[in-house]
């Protein structure tokens, strides 16, 4: 029954492809993003505890990599991904009571999360790099 | 929604056999989503501000750090909850965008992937807090 079923070849409706995505929806498919990237990133965090766990040359060996440029990059998108997925967890979280639903509550709360996201990734990297 | 008339206690449950229709597993996922990602607050915040303040740390300053009980047992906790909610949400997209035999293959190895991260994180973190500084 099923292999009649796909036999069938149905025009479909237009598509993702076809609309411009507003930024609620970008934000929302970056928010899944966000949460794989730091899934994947777990293996990291699991390398450096593994690393020092193993003793002191392998902890200076992976300490070395990430004091490196593409070390500093790596955890730079690492604390970005992380504070925009914190702050628009949180928004999911007041979504979940019901509230700030509407469609404009949400664009501007959209702005509010970049926002929020934004300042928290910038002051952590002004921590660590003013002060000693 | 279980039904109780003559005819629906009859039917083939061969959706269910199939792993098709509801698992009636949907609202205690979202809500161990959400205890864990309210969990995840603090301890991230605490995860960033400790990596800050041990940038430069040596292999025997980080070790002291680690063997401090509270941040051993705060470290586990946020192992814990980190991974619990990375599962919770990665088994979603697998469960959104794949279908058929990959799905499968990919949820179980969602599963194992995470238990294995979180063994080998905690192991190495007991491993340091027990022995730093022998």
């Amino acid at each position: 029954m099923s292999e009649t079923i796909k036999k069938v070849q149905r025009p479909l409706s237009p598509h993702l492809q076809v609309y411009k995505l507003p930024l609620t929806a970008r934000l929302s498919i970056s928010h899944r993003a966000a949460g794989v990237a730091l899934s994947a990133g777990t293996v990291l965090v699991a390398a450096f505890l593994i690393a020092a766990a193993a003793g002191e040359e392998s902890y200076n060996f992976v300490m070395g990599i990430a004091s490196s440029v593409p070390g500093q990059i790596i955890l730079f998108l690492w604390s970005a991904a992380l504070y925009y997925h914190m702050c628009n967890g949180i928004r999911h979280m007041f979504w979940d009571t019901g509230k700030f639903l509407e469609k404009d509550v949400a664009m501007r709360t959209n702005y509010i999360v970049i926002m929020f996201a934004f300042i928290l990734t910038a002051a952590t990297w002004a921590c660590a790099y003013l002060t000693s | 929604m279980p039904s109780h008339s003559e005819e629906d206690r009859l039917k083939s449950p061969l959706a269910k056999a199939r792993g098709l229709g509801s698992a009636h597993h949907g609202a205690e996922h979202w809500l161990h989503q959400k205890i864990t990602a309210l969990a995840n607050i603090p301890l991230i915040l605490w995860l960033v501000w400790s990596i800050v303040k041990l940038k430069a740390a040596t292999y025997a300053q980080f070790t002291a750090w680690l063997a401090s009980p509270l941040n051993a047992i705060l470290m586990i906790l946020l192992i814990i909850s980190v991974l619990y909610h990375a599962r919770l949400g990665s088994q979603v997209i697998a469960e959104d965008y794949l279908s058929g035999w990959f799905r499968m293959s990919k949820l179980i190895g969602i599963r194992l992937f995470f238990f294995a991260i979180g063994v080998a994180c905690i192991f190495s973190v007991l491993k340091i807090a027990f022995t730093a500084g022998m």
